[in-house]
């Protein structure tokens, strides 16, 4: 995907995210990384890089480790064992200088709000040693009528949106996005997405992680899939669960009973299919990102996956 | 291209820690004032009991004579401990309960991942608690003035008295505040917590009862607290001469007042550095 946007013209700031030294080494590496809380375990073994300039997403069901990973990555948890390096530093050690770099997009959460939007882009803009213009950001998360507006009397959608400005306020190298667009409109939705390609195409590395599949599809490079507090599956969105996963499926409808078949030739089948009568209900159907999502996570539920089905068991 | 990233200047130079620190006095100050509650219950709540004492014994004649004979009023008797009082709340308690906030809001955790250096956040919370203090003294002082016709020392020694111990008195009581906001567990019992230490301190330590009423163990367990001494420093500044032998020792022992705030001022610096953290990590 990112590939249709080299002949957009680059800002002069991106310059330091391409080329030179900082590109050979990942802008993320997470090796054997687990975390447990008080005996459980909520990591068990992750292994993922993220490259300058990617953008990443991290998928999995709520409580699945995905917060612990990214909040790892953020310097907000400490890891039990393993190494990760973000930006070429352990986010255990990670300076001021280091946090400058990065721009983080936490859950929502519920602060009093008592300063504008403005107010609040202009005071932590300040914090920053080249932060973005307050009124582009603004702009760019579409709030312009509200940049007046007291945070507190905004709607949670209006409030997220103040969340990712806050995020990208500082120029981040990397920015990390916890669950970004929850509470968003569709039409905030997609001018989220535009602001995402627009700091891609500044060479921004990002990482993601989100519930609604079609975003992670339309925005990521690659993808990781965490179940059980493991990475299940990771790579380009178009491979992710193998190319098995994305046999199409033909399904149509016979004396009221539903029929499926995956097939590589659902053309040659369909046509085969017609010589029994026209099939009712006649669908192709190509696996979404979710479908395959969904079948990866249901294979991987802790208690499918660890324990034997015992019969009688609640 | 490497220079470019190496260029870019440190944010962790004193010169820039103490200017976001300005900026930040600036943000808590503008905020501060948009919260009702908070306002009420420290910003005016020392002007509504010097009101409610000044009326309530506007016929009173037991809080002495000055030089001159005349009979001090329960104004001019209330103005000190008030402003003591004011001191306490804008430091102490509003900080304690503010900062106790910010953690289960989600404010510091923010705050956690930008490049705020903590002491720019610290040079906020005593900033806004001095210019909330300044504005409140000034507040009492013109209402004790105007409204009560309370006598203002006119010696310049005093009111130099009265910068020095309120100063060190804001200072020292803004970072016990820092210090005691990690006591309690959550913002919502953080005024549960917070405000009955507040309140039995001021009970004990002659805010609101004369200070030599009280029986002599509760007078040495009162001057182990700073408030007693913050109270005693404010009474040598307004009060007539002649009240001085009524205090403890028969003296305002400003050197007193000095030494016991400066040493809670030390304790208040180790107990912050000890207990702020950004987050409670892994809670």
């Amino acid at each position: 995907m990112p590939e249709f946007h080299h002949w957009v013209v680059p800002p002069s700031s991106s310059a330091r995210h391409h080329g030179g030294m900082t590109t050979s080494s990942p802008a993320v590496e997470v090796r054997d990384l687990r975390k447990s809380y008080r005996g459980v375990e909520a990591l068990t073994g992750l292994d993922f890089d993220i490259a300058h300039g990617e953008t990443f997403a991290l998928l999995g069901p709520n409580g699945a480790g995905k917060s612990t990973t990214i909040e790892i990555l953020e310097g907000y948890r400490d890891r039990s064992s393993g190494t990760v390096s973000v930006l070429g530093v352990d986010p255990q050690h990670g300076g001021l200088d280091w946090k400058a770099r990065l721009g983080i997009v936490l859950q929502s959460s519920g602060e009093q709000g008592a300063a504008t939007v403005r107010e609040q882009l202009t005071h932590f803009a300040g914090f920053y040693p080249n932060p973005r213009d307050v009124d582009e950001v603004i702009a760019s998360v579409g709030l312009e009528d509200k940049a007046s507006s007291l945070i507190r009397k905004l709607s949670g959608g209006q409030r997220r949106r103040v969340d990712v400005a806050l995020g990208i306020i500082g120029r981040p190298e990397l920015l990390f996005l916890d669950e970004p667009t929850t509470g968003f409109d569709p039409e905030a939705r997609r001018q989220f997405w535009t602001l995402i390609e627009q700091l891609k195409k500044e060479g921004t590395t990002i990482l993601l992680t989100t519930h609604y599949l079609d975003e992670a599809a339309q925005l990521s490079d690659r993808a990781g899939i965490v179940a059980d507090g493991r990475l299940v599956e990771i790579g380009p969105i178009d491979t992710i669960g193998g190319a098995e996963a994305r046999i199409p499926i033909v399904r149509w409808t016979r004396d009221g009973k539903v029929h499926e078949e995956r097939t590589e030739t659902p053309g040659a089948f369909v046509s085969k299919l017609v010589t029994h009568g026209e099939p009712e209900r006649l669908e192709v159907v190509r696996p979404s990102l979710e479908d395959i999502y969904l079948e990866l996570v249901a294979a991987h539920q802790p208690t499918a996956s660890s324990e034997p089905i015992i019969s009688g068991k609640a | 291209m490497t220079a470019v990233t190496a260029s870019t200047p440190s944010v962790a130079t004193p010169g820039r820690i103490i200017r976001v620190g300005f900026s930040r006095i600036r943000y808590e100050f503008l905020t501060f004032f948009r919260q009702g509650d908070a306002v009420l219950f420290t910003f005016l709540f020392p002007l509504i009991l010097l009101t409610i004492f000044s009326v309530a014994f506007s016929s009173s004649n037991f809080f002495g004579k000055d030089a001159a004979g005349h009979a001090v009023t329960a104004a001019t008797y209330y103005l000190p401990g008030m402003l003591a009082a004011g001191v306490l709340l804008s430091g102490l308690q509003n900080l304690a309960v503010d900062i106790a906030g910010e953690k289960s809001d989600g404010t510091l955790k923010r705050l956690a991942g930008t490049p705020l250096s903590v002491a720019s956040y610290f040079i906020g919370k005593i900033g806004r608690a001095l210019v909330v203090g300044i504005l409140q003294a000034a507040l009492l002082i013109l209402a004790a003035k105007v409204a009560f016709g309370v006598p203002l020392p006119t010696d310049p020694a005093k009111w130099l008295t009265f910068a020095w111990v309120f100063l060190l008195g804001v200072t020292t009581c803004a970072i016990l505040g820092i210090g005691l906001s990690a006591l309690p567990r959550s913002g919502k019992s953080a005024t549960a917590v917070i405000v009955p230490i507040v309140l039995i301190l001021q009970f004990i330590s002659g805010v609101y009862l004369a200070f030599t009423n009280l029986p002599t163990w509760l007078q040495n367990v009162a001057s182990v607290f700073p408030l007693k001494w913050l109270a005693q420093g404010m009474r040598s500044v307004f009060l007539p001469s002649t009240l001085e032998a009524a205090e403890a020792g028969g003296s305002w022992n400003l050197t007193g007042v000095a030494i016991v705030l400066a040493i809670w001022l030390v304790v208040g610096v180790i107990l912050a550095r000890l207990t702020f953290r950004w987050i409670r990590k892994d809670s």
